[in-house]
């Protein structure tokens, strides 16, 4: 006999669970007291919307499922926002959330909100526990649904009286997962695979379009063995950064609404466009109607709800991106001559390379240069949502996979610092850099608190403009500079960061800015840079909204 | 755009139904009837769909529906032969000695039975397909249709043949 707090403790052992980012709550109790002891590491985070941050970036970092755990009513509200943007990059997160009694639901009880209800539409799947004989089970199919096929959050959610009430049988946990309406396709279909060859054989101008699909699935190597094997350029979206090293000659960099020239000409000339776990969001295809006006294109996915979606496909491959780049690998006897087509992409990367002005002033790009040069894509870099993202998605050389972690589909600010701390727990031996804005780092503040109770050694660079500088952006771009509510007042962070015991350097100097980098970098703790940069800054290539992605502003023209 | 008959097997537990519909709702999917029911399986039950679009429309609903994890199997009925069948209760304003004669004839010709009788309406219970239904609705309510309910469709596949339960 044992409670149902002690079933799931141990259930989530099982699991291989050693980290869980939480706060604790009424209806948590007996979850906590178990937890008191428990081999797994609690890390109390300063709201809960930080932990399930916190579990998704230490998911992503390390490729494992991220756990987070909170109590019922507001402490389960409070994860939606992380639940939600996990659910959009597909991020294999476990949040599991306390309930009121059974016997109380639906009643309106202190603390009740029906979390399942409301998490719906921003989980794969979720769990009420009626029953607690059914928590192994519940929490194996739990793991199970959240790290297979197209990954994503699953809630489950654990009523107090499910918690304490005592479990009879000790039925064996049973190895494997088997559900009759859950069965991705993990090997694509050969005769597709042949007809992409196919294409790919006769292809002059073939282009790979890569997204967080091969990051997700693993398969870097192969995608990179693919790339060269096939002399195909790749570019990539945002969520696909490192998953083949920015400083290849084949590589692109980014497409998209923020893409570089070089990429978004690519796309638009290519004859044959091999989409690889990516799903044509509006971000990246800008007016889809223009989107690779002139390619044939392949899809390759683990999600067939993706294929087709939002452009139409010529070979369509559903199936999991390592396997199927794997296959193609094994049966690819014939490749396209591609020599011309890869002289053009370099001229247009010579002609076009990103550039912004490198003068006495402190300019954000710069700040983000330095990082990379320093770091030499030997770190983790985490960014909030804005101008912070998009410069360091553009000036950051990222060269390997799970080394950049970002909330891409959702765009939720106050993101990066909480997911920081995720993924320094996931990867303890690298550094980890939060490249924030004023505005995004003030979403989630109070988790300087956390990283100084653990003594958590994230660095937190703030690209200080006193905006919100995106959104800024595009009054000044679209508004007729009319700032409405985009003004912040300053901040300083530093003393901020001092009130929790946490050493921090206000640099407003250009010159100061790679000292200021190493310092923080050397120190072992948790450490706040405030830099004080250009405040008019914009990003650029930009893509107007609506716009095919090759009428880009702010560049020299093609 | 026209409608859809999808038939959706999906296991028989709570919180199914509005799996199924919130999917709908969220992506802008508009269900033009629905109607649930235990099927030929223990644990499983059967839900009919009508939902209008065009092909990639109706396409990507099945996509979506077929990701939830709760949903055994998704067909469309459309394009292959199938019986489609919907139930109607129509309590028809029936005074004595007015118009009742006419609305039994009505009934008759339509092959609906009457299911209750007051002393001033009856109510009629008619199945059949969508138009048939449509019809019968039209016709008497000049009588003065005082409630409706109808189940929305239900279909099968003709012959031997099954939807079969397996993604």
């Amino acid at each position: 006999m044992k409670t149902g707090a002690r079933t799931l403790i141990e259930a989530l052992q099982r699991e291989g669970v050693d980290t869980i980012f939480g706060y604790p709550g009424g209806v948590v109790l007996p979850i906590y007291d178990e937890l008191y002891d428990s081999s797994i590491r609690h890390i109390l985070v300063r709201h809960e919307q930080a932990a399930a941050h916190a579990a998704d970036g230490y998911a992503r970092a390390s490729g494992r499922v991220g756990v987070c755990l909170a109590t019922s009513g507001p402490g389960a509200c409070n994860l939606v926002t992380g639940i939600a943007t996990a659910y959009m990059d597909s991020i294999p997160v476990v949040a599991l959330t306390g309930q009121v009694p059974t016997a109380l639901l639906g009643n309106d009880a202190f603390q009740e909100s029906d979390i399942t209800g409301i998490t719906l539409p921003v989980t794969k799947h979720n769990y009420l526990v009626k029953d607690a004989a059914d928590i192994d089970r519940v929490v194996r199919e739990a793991f199970y649904i959240a790290r297979t096929g197209r990954p994503g959050p699953v809630l489950v959610d654990l009523p107090k009286d499910v918690s304490t009430s005592e479990v009879k049988s000790t039925k064996a946990v049973p190895e494997t997962v088997s559900l009759r309406g859950y069965q991705p396709t993990y090997e694509g279909h050969v005769r597709q695979i042949d007809k992409a060859l196919d294409l790919i054989a006769g292809a002059q101008r073939p282009l790979v379009y890569a997204g967080g699909g091969v990051v997700l699935s693993g398969a870097s190597a192969e995608l990179l063995e693919f790339v060269e094997t096939a002399a195909v350029p790749v570019t990539t979206t945002l969520m696909g950064l490192g998953a083949v090293p920015g400083d290849h000659p084949l590589c692109l960099g980014m497409l998209g609404m923020h893409g570089t020239q070089s990429a978004n000409y690519a796309v638009t000339e290519c004859d044959l466009l091999i989409a690889v776990g990516v799903r044509f969001d509006d971000r990246v295809t800008g007016k889809i109607e223009t989107f690779a006006p002139n390619a044939a294109v392949i899809h390759i996915d683990i999600d067939p709800a993706e294929i087709g979606k939002n452009k139409l496909v010529n070979v369509p491959i559903v199936g999991d991106v390592k396997a199927v780049l794997r296959a193609l690998l094994r049966r690819m006897q014939k490749r396209g001559d591609t020599a011309n087509w890869v002289s053009r992409i370099n001229a247009w990367k010579t002609q076009f390379p990103l550039s912004y002005r490198n003068d006495g002033h402190l300019r954000p790009q710069y700040v983000v240069e330095q990082l990379s040069d320093i770091l030499k894509g030997e770190g983790i870099v985490v960014s909030e949502v804005g101008q912070n993202q998009m410069w360091t998605a553009l000036y950051y050389c990222f060269k390997k996979p799970r080394t950049w972690i970002t909330s891409g589909g959702l765009g939720t600010m106050g993101y990066g610092f909480p997911a920081a701390i995720g993924a320094h727990y996931a990867r303890p031996d690298m550094p980890v850099v939060d490249i924030a804005g004023d505005g995004s780092f003030q979403m989630n503040i109070q988790e300087l608190g956390t990283v100084a109770q653990y003594d958590i050694p994230v660095k937190v660079v703030v690209l200080n403009n006193m905006y919100l500088g995106m959104v800024r952006q595009w009054q000044e771009l679209f508004y007729d500079r009319r700032y409405s509510y985009t003004e912040l007042p300053p901040v300083d962070f530093v003393k901020i960061a001092n009130a929790y015991g946490i050493e921090g350097i206000t640099v407003t100097e250009k010159d100061r800015v790679r000292e200021a980098l190493e310092t923080a970098l050397a120190t072992d703790g948790p450490f706040v840079l405030d830099f004080r940069v250009e405040r008019e800054e914009n990003v650029f290539p930009m893509v107007p909204a609506g716009a095919a992605i090759n009428e880009m502003i702010g560049v020299r023209q093609q | 755009m026209k409608p859809h008959t999808l038939s959706v097997l999906v296991e028989n537990r709570a919180g199914v139904l509005s799996r199924v519909a919130g999917m709908f709702s969220r992506r802008g999917f508009n269900i033009e009837s629905l109607a649930v029911g235990t099927c030929e399986e223990p644990n499983m039950s059967r839900i009919t769909i009508v939902v209008n679009g065009d092909d990639g429309i109706v396409e990507q609903v099945m996509k979506q529906t077929n990701k939830l994890i709760d949903v055994i199997k998704v067909s469309d009925l459309t394009e292959r032969e199938s019986v489609e069948r919907e139930l109607a209760l129509i309590k028809v304003t029936a005074e004595p000695g007015t118009s009742r004669a006419e609305i039994l004839q009505i009934a008759d010709i339509f092959r609906a039975q009457v299911v209750d009788v007051g002393a001033k309406a009856l109510v009629l219970q008619v199945a059949g397909d969508t138009n048939k239904i449509d019809a019968l609705e039209k016709l008497l309510r000049q009588y003065g249709i005082k409630e409706l309910v109808r189940t929305g469709k239900v279909a099968l596949l003709r012959g031997a043949k099954t939807v079969k339960s397996s993604k």
